[in-house]
C-alpha cells in the first residue's frame, strides 16, 4: 500500500488508518464528529497528498485542454483555479477535478487518489496529436488542506499575502522557509486554502502548522470527517455520487459543461440535454434518525425510483442526509421512501446545498 | 459475572436478567455513534442472531444477541443520548435487558482473559 510523507505523522497522532484507494490513510484521529466541528468552528487540517498531479506544459495547452476538459481553460487568467469535470466520449465523467493555470502553455490538473492512474493514461492517450508533455507529479508533491472559517485569520500569521487570494485563486509563497503554492480552495463547504509543497517538506510543515495553530484550535482531520463536511456542503464524490456512467448533467454540474466549446463527450452530452434527463442527483433529507447508505433503493408509491448515492448522519444540521440518483420527474418537497436494511424510512427531497459555510465566493 | 462474546457483546448477569452492551473495544471500532435501533420491549432473540444494529457515522453495525430469551427493557436514555455507547459503553450506556430462556448459553461465552486475547488478536 502506498504511504503519504504523512504517514508517520498520523501514526504519532494515534490515527486510524484504513486502506483508501490504494493508500493507507487516517479516516479519525480521535471523533469524526469532533473533526467536523473543528473544521465548521475553526480550523482543521487534511493530508490530502494522495491526490494526483498532472502537468501539461507546450504550446497546444489551452488547446489541448479545452478539449480535454468541460469547463472552459481557455477563459482562465494565469493564477486561477477551476472545477471541472473530464468526460469520455459517451459523456461520462472519468473524474472531477481541479485545473490549475500555471502559465499560458502550463496548466496542472489535480486529480482524485482513485483515478489518477487512468486519468494520465487518458490523457497521455488524447494528447498524441497536440504539441504537449504530460508528466505525472503525483509523488513529488504533499497537499495539505487548512479548512475552516478562521483559516485566513491564522494562515496569514506566515503569509500575509494570502489575503489578496480570492476564492479559486492561488500563488506562490515561501511558508516557515519551505516554498509551496497555495490556493484558496478546498471540499469542505468552508473558508480555506490548499498547501503544494514538495514531498519531503511536507511533515515539517505539518508540524509547524499543528504547533503553531494552538491558539486557532488546529486540528488534524481524516478522511471520514472530509467525507461529512463534503456531503453536508453538497459536493459530489468520484466513485459513489459519479462514475463513467454519469454525465455531469446527470449529477448536477451542468455548470461546468461549456457548450461553445468543442471537447470529448460534448455531442452525447448535448443530445442529453436536448432530450431532457431522465435521472438526477437530487438532495435527500431522512425524516428518521437512521442513515441511507450508498446504494440502498428508493421508492414512491412502491416502485423504484432511484438510488443512494452518499448518505450519513450530519453533526452540524443534526439530522441525516443524503444525495441521491432519482427519477427526474421528481420534485423539491416531494416524499420518498429509502428502504434502508428492509425498514422503509421516509426521506424529502431538499433543496442542496444542505450547509452553506464560510466559503467566500466572491 | 460478566462474559463476553465473540461479536464483540458483553453480558452482566443478575438472577435470569441478562443486562447486554457492546464493549469498549466496539465502540472504539465504531466510532461515533449517532442512532441506536433499539429493539421494541418483547421481542424475542435467539442466541446468535442480529436483533437490533448501532449506527456510527461511519456505519451501521448489527448487533448480535449474546443469550435467547425476551427483551423485558431497553436503554431509553440512547435515543436522546446515542453518544453514551461511546462514553461508557459497559455502564451507562447498556442496550437491553433479556430475561434468559436458557443460562447454560452463558457456558459458551468467553472470560474477561479470553475475550481481552481475542481483542488483542483482532488489534
Amino acid at each position: 500500500m502506498k504511504r503519504t510523507p504523512l504517514y508517520e505523522n498520523h501514526i504519532v497522532l494515534n490515527a486510524k488508518m484504513v486502506d483508501f484507494a490504494g493508500w493507507e490513510m487516517p479516516i479519525q484521529y480521535e471523533s469524526i464528529t469532533n473533526e467536523v466541528m473543528s473544521v465548521r468552528k475553526n480550523i482543521g487540517i487534511f493530508d490530502v497528498s494522495h491526490m494526483g498531479e498532472i502537468l501539461i506544459e507546450g504550446d497546444d495547452t489551452a488547446k489541448f485542454v479545452d478539449y480535454l476538459l468541460t469547463n472552459s481553460f481557455g477563459s482562465m487568467k494565469i493564477g486561477q483555479v477551476m472545477y471541472t469535470t473530464m468526460c469520455n466520449e459517451k459523456g461520462g465523467i472519468i473524474d472531477d477535478l481541479l485545473t490549475y493555470r500555471l502559465g499560458e502553455n502550463r496548466a496542472m490538473l489535480v486529480v482524485n487518489a482513485a483515478n489518477t492512474q487512468k486519468d494520465f493514461n487518458w490523457i497521455v492517450e488524447k494528447s498524441a496529436t497536440f504539441n504537449v508533455k504530460v508528466s505525472d507529479l503525483s509523488m513529488d508533491y504533499g497537499l495539505i488542506a487548512v479548512q475552516g472559517p478562521t483559516s485566513e485569520e491564522f494562515l496569514r500569521r506566515f503569509a500575509p499575502d494570502v489575503i489578496n487570494l480570492s476564492y479559486y485563486t492561488f500563488a506562490s509563497y515561501t511558508i516557515f522557509g519551505k516554498y509551496c503554492i497555495i490556493s484558496r480552495t478546498g471540499y469542505t463547504g468552508e473558508d480555506g486554502f490548499e498547501i503544494y509543497c514538495k514531498w519531503n517538506d511536507t511533515p515539517f510543515i505539518w508540524e509547524e502548522l499543528l504547533t503553531r495553530g494552538e491558539n486557532f484550535s488546529v486540528k488534524p482531520a481524516g478522511l471520514g470527517a472530509r467525507d461529512v463536511c463534503r456531503l453536508e456542503a453538497s459536493y459530489m464524490l468520484y466513485g459513489n455520487d459519479m462514475d463513467e456512467n454519469t454525465t455531469p448533467l446527470e449529477a448536477g454540474l451542468s455548470w461546468v459543461v461549456k457548450f461553445e466549446k468543442d471537447f470529448i463527450g460534448k455531442e452525447n452530452l448535448l443530445k442529453q440535454k436536448e432530450e431532457g434527463l431522465k435521472k438526477r442527483i437530487r438532495g435527500l433529507e431522512i425524516l428518521d434518525k437512521k442513515i441511507a447508505r450508498h446504494g440502498m433503493e428508493i421508492f414512491k408509491n412502491g416502485e423504484k425510483v432511484g438510488v443512494i448515492t452518499s448518505g450519513t448522519f450530519s453533526p452540524t444540521l443534526g439530522k441525516s442526509i443524503a444525495l441521491a440518483m432519482l427519477d427526474s420527474q421528481l420534485k423539491i418537497s416531494d416524499e420518498v421512501e429509502v428502504d434502508i436494511r428492509g425498514t422503509r424510512v421516509k426521506a424529502r427531497i431538499v433543496k442542496l446545498p444542505f450547509y452553506r459555510g464560510s466559503v467566500k465566493i466572491s | 459475572m460478566k462474559k463476553y462474546a465473540k461479536t464483540h457483546e458483553w453480558v452482566k448477569v443478575d438472577g435470569k436478567i441478562a443486562t447486554v452492551g457492546i464493549t469498549n473495544f466496539a465502540q472504539d471500532k465504531l466510532g461515533d455513534v449517532v442512532y441506536v435501533d433499539l429493539p421494541q420491549v418483547g421481542k424475542e432473540v435467539k442466541k446468535g442472531t442480529a436483533f437490533m444494529s448501532i449506527e456510527s457515522v461511519k456505519a451501521a453495525s448489527d448487533i448480535y444477541a449474546p443469550v435467547s430469551g425476551k427483551v423485558v427493557q431497553v436503554n431509553t436514555k440512547l435515543n436522546d443520548q446515542p453518544e453514551l455507547v461511546n462514553k461508557d459503553p459497559e455502564g451507562e450506556g447498556w442496550l437491553v435487558k433479556i430475561e434468559m430462556v436458557n443460562q447454560a448459553e452463558l457456558n459458551d461465552l468467553l472470560d474477561e482473559e479470553a475475550y481481552k486475547k481475542l481483542c488483542e488478536e483482532e488489534g
